[in-house]
């Protein structure tokens, strides 16, 4: 692969980051964080609105200078060789970050123009990634007149015009509606499997989960955790199963049979009354099976059973014993806000 | 964890970090073929380089050139071979605004985010903004001149009126890069033009484009003498018209190169640490 070619000792497509600190007066942005990325995988940055994901990726793409600490993308240090480390990286922000006035074809063509591609060059590369984010039928007309999905597209094309060794991707599902992020998220996963280090912030357990193969939780400027998914999943009580009887007068009887079988998870089974199910936590599908089974077993005649990753929220309240504040926005059907903990 | 304390290897220096002149004409190039699509995208941001030209021109002849005429000695006539140089300086500075709007919107949408996080000189933004500014004044200028003969402005001296141009060109790149300052430092394309239009009055009617200083007070004069659009104004009229040129020539230049040395860094600064 290109990438390969221009990364002499082997030291990658990966992103270290050593004690960074920002601050904005009396804020905090960033308080001293620690951070590894390998290459070729996919870090997911989990934090509510404020924790400072964003500054995080604003000096790492040398937008920002940091007041203090180390950061150093795919070799190159983000304040002493910001101009090597443009080279290699991709930037999708928060906001697209496309011109909207200029036709989608446009928007690549300078973006390649910009990374000295060769004319005939920049023309193929630009074909070639409106076609590949299936955007070939909208390529003339203006920016302004797509959807919020074909815009997010169109940015992801644009930040891999260069062919990144690492991409920095913003909230990229932020204001979404499900089914576009679900396209957003299939086209993250291919750009992963072509070998691109990403570092992925979110708001969303769900999409840390779908993209991420590991996971740094950012509160106030902090790093509360880190580790694999799975690993911080168990630490934070996996999935919960939602369970509905057909009868509303199992709920209590059937809460403590559970409990005593001693099949559930970390913590034990709590009782939503207003909502007529019962929450059990789960931290394996073995567990998840054996819940079943023993429902079954009793007897109990179901109305509806559902399993739910932890929201920010719940994964929050594991990890420090608050709540992150809560973010106002889109939430993906999945990550209720109810606390099962 | 002893991890935290070991300093991450880092690359050597390449030769690859300098941008060579080629690749900053290539990056501003490719920014002006933006700038200029927009133009086409959206024709209707043209309407103020087409109509100022023409409803200034008109506005001034028939309303004030009679009166105005009078008092140099002539009439309607006298007037528009007074005001048309006039106008080419107003026209340099007017609009020069556009640069710095345009700006803060590049900026509230994220581009600018993108364009700051490739590998390429910061300058270039500016640079790419400004040439296409001035193309958008060299239009209105040719526009104004259609406008001109129109009303009866002869034309002389063709080497004078293309170093008329050239002069006022001159000018409004530099007072172009007060703009972008402007453009870059506040929040939103109105304020900027809000801005713009407090410093712009004071200067274009406290000069000598629209009707000779003399019957002003003696406070006024003194600033008129040394307003870099009554210099600029005056110097295309000796160009265009006839009269003396060197005092006012000089003077322009020496408003322009003083502009440029100041605001071009400040501009360039405040846009390479805007974060």
């Amino acid at each position: 692969m290109t990438r390969n070619d221009n990364t002499p000792g082997g030291a990658s497509g990966a992103v270290s980051v050593r004690g960074m600190v920002k601050h904005y007066g009396e804020t905090k942005a960033l308080d001293g964080v620690d951070l590894e990325v390998r290459e070729g995988t996919v870090m997911g940055v989990l934090g509510p609105n404020g924790a400072g994901k964003t500054t995080l990726v604003r000096i790492l793409s040398t937008l920002l200078a940091p007041d203090a600490g180390q950061a150093v993308v795919a070799g190159y240090d983000v304040v002493r060789q910001p101009r090597q480390l443009r080279r290699v990286i991709g930037l999708t922000g928060q906001y697209a970050s496309v011109d909207e006035k200029l036709p989608g074809w446009e928007n690549l063509y300078l973006i390649g123009r910009l990374l000295d591609l060769p004319r005939k060059e920049a023309r193929r590369r630009a074909d070639e990634l409106l076609e590949r984010f299936s955007l070939t039928e909208a390529a003339k007309r203006p920016a302004s007149t797509y959807s919020g999905g074909m815009r997010r597209r169109l940015d992801l094309a644009a930040s891999m015009i260069g062919r990144p060794a690492v991409l920095f991707l913003d909230e990229p599902t932020t204001g979404l509606d499900p089914r576009t992020r679900n396209e957003v998220w299939d086209e993250v996963k291919a750009m992963v499997g072509d070998g691109v280090t990403v570092l992925l912030t979110t708001q969303y357990m769900e999409e840390a989960e779908q993209l991420a193969s590991e996971l740094t939780v950012v509160d106030r400027g902090k790093v509360i955790a880190g580790g694999g998914i799975d690993e911080l999943k168990a630490k934070v009580g996996g999935r919960t199963l939602r369970i509905r009887p057909a009868d509303a007068l199992e709920l209590g009887p059937l809460a403590g049979y559970l409990d005593d079988l001693g099949i559930t998870g970390l913590a034990s089974t709590t009782v939503d009354a207003e909502a007529g199910t019962l929450l059990v936590p789960v931290l394996s599908d073995e567990q998840l099976t054996a819940i079943v089974g023993a429902v079954t077993a009793r007897g109990v005649t179901l109305a509806s059973i559902t399993t739910e990753l932890p929201s920010l929220d719940e994964v929050f309240l594991s990890l420090t014993g608050h709540r992150a504040s809560a973010p106002q926005d889109t939430v993906p059907a999945d990550d209720r806000e109810e606390v099962a903990v | 964890m002893s991890a935290a304390t070991v300093t991450p290897e880092t690359r050597p220096a390449g030769d690859d970090a300098r941008i060579p002149l080629r690749g900053h004409l290539r990056h501003t190039g490719a920014l002006v073929r933006r700038n200029l699509l927009w133009i086409r995208q959206d024709p209707e941001s043209m309407a103020d380089a087409l109509l100022m030209p023409v409803i200034f021109t008109l506005l001034f002849v028939f309303v004030f050139g009679g009166s105005i005429g009078q008092a140099l000695g002539g009439g309607q006539d006298q007037y528009v071979q007074y005001v048309i140089p006039g106008m080419i300086a107003m026209m340099s500075m007017t609009l020069s605004q556009g640069v710095g709007t345009g700006f803060s919107q590049d900026f509230n949408s994220g581009v600018m985010d993108r364009f700051r996080s490739l590998p390429i000189g910061r300058g270039s933004v500016l640079f790419a903004k400004i040439s296409v500014e001035l193309l958008r004044m060299l239009f209105a200028t040719a526009v104004l001149m259609v406008v001109a003969v129109l009303v009866g402005f002869e034309i002389h001296h063709w080497p004078g009126l293309f170093a008329a141009v050239a002069l006022s060109t001159v000018f409004a790149s530099s007072i172009m890069w007060v703009f972008l300052t402007l453009g870059v430092v506040m929040k939103s394309a109105q304020s900027v033009q809000a801005m713009g239009f407090l410093v712009l009055f004071p200067l274009q009617f406290g000069s000598s484009i629209f009707a000779p200083t003399t019957s002003m007070p003696g406070w006024l004069q003194a600033f008129t003498d040394y307003n870099p659009l009554s210099t600029l104004a005056d110097a295309a009229r000796g160009l265009m018209v006839g009269g003396p040129v060197a005092h006012d020539l000089w003077v322009t230049l020496g408003w322009s190169a003083l502009i440029t040395a100041v605001m071009a860094p400040v501009a360039i600064h405040k846009f390479r640490t805007k974060t």
